[in-house]
């Protein structure tokens, strides 16, 4: 009776209590590391904290993932975290735009200056880079990687087999198409939603080149004008040679990868994750078991992404987290994640300094990296910010949905309007 | 006897709850108003995620954005998609709930055990169920397979959540007439209910309503009440409105785990029915069929009208299994509940999301509050 | 001779077999899927293709469920914690209020009980940042405590409800004789209300655990990456890239098993519950 109901009230009382101290956050000795990288990508975030962890033994390291392609699931509940008062220690993010224009203006993100005037790292990354890692004075982030958007990926057994080669322009591409119908291949695999955008800035960069590409962002391009309604119909016709009407929604970039491989499909276009992918899980040879160019009408262009690491601004471990930065910034934290990740460093001496490290496909993209022009990228946080990149989706499901060239390119400029994306608009 | 201390003793152990849900239901239902009408995500000069936010008062301006706004076809193209996958749900529960509870209504050897069968979808997540399903319904395996695997017939050709197809396609300047249409109809029926039953005043006014609704249609008032597309021509190239084929997968998923439930409702419906009244029916000369069909079902209405209600509002804030089953980037099955997680948690635009959120309160009110009048006075 | 049927038992057996063939049809639909995620839990993941979806698999691998404990570990107990608590609490204060409301005037009763319910039925995206705002305010967001406190209010009007619906039917004779003998309010309540309200209590229980346990909006929405109940890993599972299903269908199982054996053990209480949502009691 009376015994049972308050017997009822001590458990309740319990089980709050045990819940509370569950989920009770012991923050001393902590790092909170919050990425999406999971799955293949993972054993290189793997291997930095473990280089962490040796020169750092006290500090527990939480190696706290969210899964889902390029990281849409991740920047949501890394949202809801800091809204709510409950940083991680240090986020993922990439640099550029994604983090200035979301982070670095909200006033949530600490001035790196200091560390990198310690670490000499004001020498030690390209001027280009460090331009975009720069707002207002302050530099926020640290970028442990570049990747490169605009490579095209091939089976170089299955081309000479069937005959072609990498086309160098679109056009190429296009007159190239028929021929690899007629074979039985699907000429240009795609996968799901976000590598669709990522196969359009690949097209829009070789239908305006660098100049045209940049010009969008600062204004100079205007995207309801022809140049963009002709980047939009090229796309049109590229995306008609492709699967995108047929199983495309249910591939993930893995998967798309994976018929390029199988034969089943002749080129794709992926960031170079993908070689990280090929070479480690799927055990190829770069230039054998796998070809690569730049994308069509894009030779000389670098379009980049950096994955980056800032310190928020009430982090709850700070020392534990500027140790973790200082790591991610040395030459031996940059060498020992980008050869398992596929990436190459930002440090302009880090392939130099360990070349063996590095397979065929990462020196030669190095060697890009230091002599091509260099542009952002626009799907992977670099040239916009996410009010943009958010948007930009409406305009891709715009085009998809009705095939029109005109009414997407209006639709971009809607856009870049009301985001303040694009420079003077 | 009652004590005036024990009246007031009551009152006090119910205070908390009353305070906690005025917080957590009225409080938090008037701030998402009030934040529905700031613009709050909205405006580039104030960046969403700042610490101290300044959100200025911006009336109504969100609504509007997200009714006629050229870029907000989500919104729109949601509210579509919520229509159909409503009508197509609840029509689907109650019919296969129907048919079930009549089977198991003929004294079957195992009732009991077909009973949980049906039912056990509803001890599911709807997480879980969406999982399941997308495995099912994926476009190259599962059950499009099946007719080849079992039968070698050819291969089911239908993309299901990943379809693009549209059935039923409508403009969206048409909603105001179609919606006049509806609204004609029922003031029709209503008429006719009346007149039959001989109460003219009621049907006075019915016929007033009907010939002031025809008079606003003609004189294409309703495009100054209906607020026009910005760009209506380039909208109906856009994004297509009407049935998106991609439901039909979700709704099949939906159908499965709640049916159980109306179901359930129906035969503690038919167990109600006095035997008497079918036995006195069957001595009558009726025949099995006319039982059910005018003893039983007629009993049934209520039923039906609750399990209307219920499954109609679920239907409305449905997020967990499209979240599951299509993610949330998949254009054609967008549903509101999905809306405010996305334009909310990924791109910062909390006042439209408010907004969203405040039309979603909306239709749930309308048609959950004149239920509950209704039942509550039935009580007294 | 007597094996031959008239016409109408022929007609009537006819009936009988259609129903069962029927109901056998519709059997089978409705555990097809469970075919297929029992069938996909267990195969090696390097076997899983479309093609091969319906098929048997070939050896046994249970290697799926270890690695889905694995990712859930800490989650499970995060949904255990969470689901004691606010079911505690939440039907204790529903008891309370249902015995209140029952059998006690209130001020304005006909109006607050109705305003009550009313939070039963509102899409939880209305309120959800609003609520986000209040959580971080007072400093419970992101935990496991936080979560407990949204589903025990959230949870008060369906348990208010099916209380007071199972206390209208305990006549008032009783309450009269026993307040005739001195007890006051809380005599009440312990003396005649509180003993026979164990039925109560089971369906009330019953309901709660099914709900919290499978809710995800809140789950998802509300809570840090260490404090995220199963509902969020189930989601996480199928949603990384390049999907090895063998994985998600093993944790649908293993999520999906406390509900299930809850309900396969008290489904006449569960099925209380369901109807009560429709205000019969």
């Amino acid at each position: 009776m009376k015994s049972r109901l308050s017997l009822l009230l001590v458990l309740g009382l319990l089980a709050t209590l045990v819940g509370g101290v569950i989920s009770a956050q012991d923050t001393s000795g902590e790092l909170e590391i919050f990425s999406w990288w999971a799955g293949d990508e993972g054993p290189a975030l793997e291997a930095l904290l473990e280089l962490y962890a040796t020169e750092n033994p006290d500090v527990e390291v939480i190696n706290a993932t969210v899964t889902g392609g390029s990281g849409v699931n991740a920047r949501a509940v890394l949202k809801t975290r800091m809204l709510g008062g409950d940083p991680p220690d240090s986020f993922q993010v990439h640099a550029g735009e994604e983090l200035t224009g979301t982070w670095v203006v909200a006033d949530r993100m600490e001035d790196l200056t200091f560390l990198y005037e310690e670490q000499g790292w004001f020498e030690a990354f390209p001027q280009d880079l460090i331009d975009l890692l720069t707002y207002e004075g302050g530099i926020y982030s640290v970028p442990v990687n570049i990747h490169r958007s605009n490579v095209m990926w091939s089976n170089p057994a299955k081309l000479e087999e069937w005959g072609f080669e990498a086309p160098a322009t679109w056009d190429d591409f296009l007159a190239l198409c028929p021929t690899i119908q007629e074979a039985g291949v699907v000429p240009l695999v795609v996968g799901e939603a976000w590598t669709q955008n990522h196969l359009f800035e690949s097209v829009a960069l070789g239908v305006l080149g660098a100049d045209g590409w940049n010009g969008i962002w600062s204004g100079e391009t205007d995207p309801a004008g022809p140049e963009m309604v002709a980047v939009f119909e090229t796309f049109g016709k590229v995306l008609e040679c492709s699967n995108i009407s047929d199983d495309a929604s249910g591939l993930s970039w893995q998967q798309a990868i994976d018929k390029v491989i199988a034969g089943e499909a002749a080129f794709n276009i992926m960031g170079d994750w993908a070689a990280g992918y090929m070479t480690t899980t799927l055990g190829l040879e770069p230039g054998v078991g796998y070809g690569y160019n730049a994308a069509p009408g894009t030779d000389g262009i670098f379009m980049w992404l950096s994955d980056s690491f800032g310190l928020p601004a009430d982090a709850p471990n700070r020392d534990n987290t500027i140790a973790w930065l200082t790591t991610l910034g040395s030459l031996e934290g940059q060498n020992t994640f980008n050869p398992l990740k596929g990436s190459i460093p930002a440090r302009v001496d880090a392939v130099s300094a360990a070349p063996d490290l590095y397979n065929a496909y990462l020196q030669s993209a190095s060697a890009d990296w230091a002599e091509n022009t260099l542009v952002g990228s626009l799907v992977h946080g670099a040239a916009a910010n996410e009010r943009f990149m958010g948007d930009f989706n409406q305009v891709m499901e715009i085009f998809l949905a009705s095939g029109s060239a005109e009414a997407t390119a209006n639709a971009m400029s809607v856009v870049c309007i009301q985001s303040g994306a694009c420079g003077g608009m | 006897m009652r004590s005036r201390k024990d009246r007031v003793i009551a009152f006090l152990m119910v205070l908390p709850s009353l305070v906690a849900i005025y917080i957590f239901v009225y409080g938090f239902i008037g701030q998402a108003i009030q934040t529905s009408t700031s613009d709050w995500g909205s405006n580039p000069a104030q960046p969403p995620l700042a610490v101290n936010v300044v959100k200025s008062y911006v009336g109504l301006q969100n609504y509007e954005n997200i009714m006629t706004d050229m870029l907000e076809f989500s919104f729109r193209n949601s509210l579509a998609n919520t229509f159909f996958f409503t009508i197509f749900f609840v029509v689907g529960c109650l019919v296969v709930g129907l048919v079930l509870a009549l089977l198991l209504d003929q004294n079957v050897v195992g009732e009991g055990i077909f009973r949980t069968i049906f039912l056990f979808p509803m001890a599911l997540s709807f997480v879980v169920t969406g999982t399941i399903w997308r495995w099912m319904l994926q476009p190259n395996g599962g059950i499009n397979i099946l007719p080849q695997q079992l039968f070698g017939l050819d291969p089911i050709d239908f993309g299901w959540v990943n379809s693009r197809d549209v059935l039923f396609p409508f403009e969206w300047g048409q909603v105001p007439t179609y919606l006049t249409y509806f609204g004609i109809a029922i003031i029709a029926i209503m008429v006719v209910n009346f007149a039959m039953k001989g109460r003219w005043r009621a049907s006075q006014y019915g016929v007033i309503a009907i010939v002031i609704m025809g008079l606003v249609l003609m004189a294409g008032l309703w495009d100054k009440i209906w607020l026009p597309l910005d760009e209506a021509a380039t909208e109906a190239i856009i994004a297509p409105k009407g049935f998106n084929a991609a439901l039909i997968g979700i709704i099949i998923a939906a159908v499965w785990q709640m049916s159980g439930y109306t179901m359930a409702m129906f035969i503690a419906g038919i167990r109600g029915i006095p035997e008497e009244l079918r036995e006195a029916a069957r001595v009558d000369g009726c025949s099995e069929i006319g039982i059910y069909w005018r003893i039983v079902l007629p009993q049934l209405n209520p039923i039906i009208l609750s399990a209307m209600i219920i499954l109609g509002h679920i239907s409305l804030k449905i997020f967990d299994l499209v979240f599951a089953m299509a993610g949330p980037d998949n254009a054609q099955t967008v549903v509101p509940g999905l809306l405010v997680y996305i334009e909310g948690f990924r791109e910062n635009s909390f006042a439209r999301a408010s907004a969203i959120a405040v039309i979603m309160l909306f239709f749930v009110s309308v048609i959950i509050v004149p239920y509950l009048w209704s039942q509550l006075r039935e009580e007294v | 001779m007597a094996n031959v049927m008239t016409a109408n038992e022929m007609r009537r057996y006819t009936i009988r077999v259609a129903i069962y063939v029927v109901l056998g049809l519709c059997t089978i639909i409705f555990l097809t899927p469970v075919y297929l995620v029992i069938v996909t839990a267990l195969k090696d993941p390097a076997t899983i293709n479309l093609a091969s979806t319906w098929s048997l698999p070939e050896s046994l691998y249970f290697e799926s469920f270890n690695e889905v404990m694995v990712e859930f570990g800490p989650r499970i107990q995060n949904s255990v914690a969470l689901v004691i608590a606010a079911t505690a609490w939440s039907s204790i204060a529903g008891s309370l209020n249902g015995y209140v409301f029952s059998k006690w005037r209130i001020p304005g009763e006909k109006i607050l009980f109705p305003l009550m319910l009313f939070g039963m039925f509102i899409p939880y995206q209305a309120i959800l940042i609003p609520l986000f705002e209040f959580m971080r305010n007072v400093n419970l967001y992101g935990g496991i405590p936080g979560l407990i406190l949204i589903h025990t209010v959230y949870g008060l009007p369906i348990t208010t409800l099916i209380f007071r619906n199972f206390y209208v039917d305990i006549p008032d004779e009783m309450l009269e004789a026993a307040s005739i003998d001195g007890a006051d309010f809380w005599g009440l309540y312990r003396h005649v209300v509180f003993p026979l309200s164990i039925p109560g209590f089971v369906v009330v229980v019953i309901w709660q655990f099914t709900q919290i346990w499978n809710e995800f909006l809140f789950a998802v929405t509300m809570t840090n990456t260490d404090s995220q109940p199963i509902t969020v890993g189930l989601a996480q599972l199928a949603g990384g890239e390049a999907v090895k299903w063998n994985l998600p269908m093993a944790g649908a199982i293993v999520a999906a098993l406390p509900p299930l054996i809850i309900y396969i053990v008290l489904g006449r209480y569960f099925i209380r519950g369901l109807l009560a949502g429709s205000i019969k009691g």
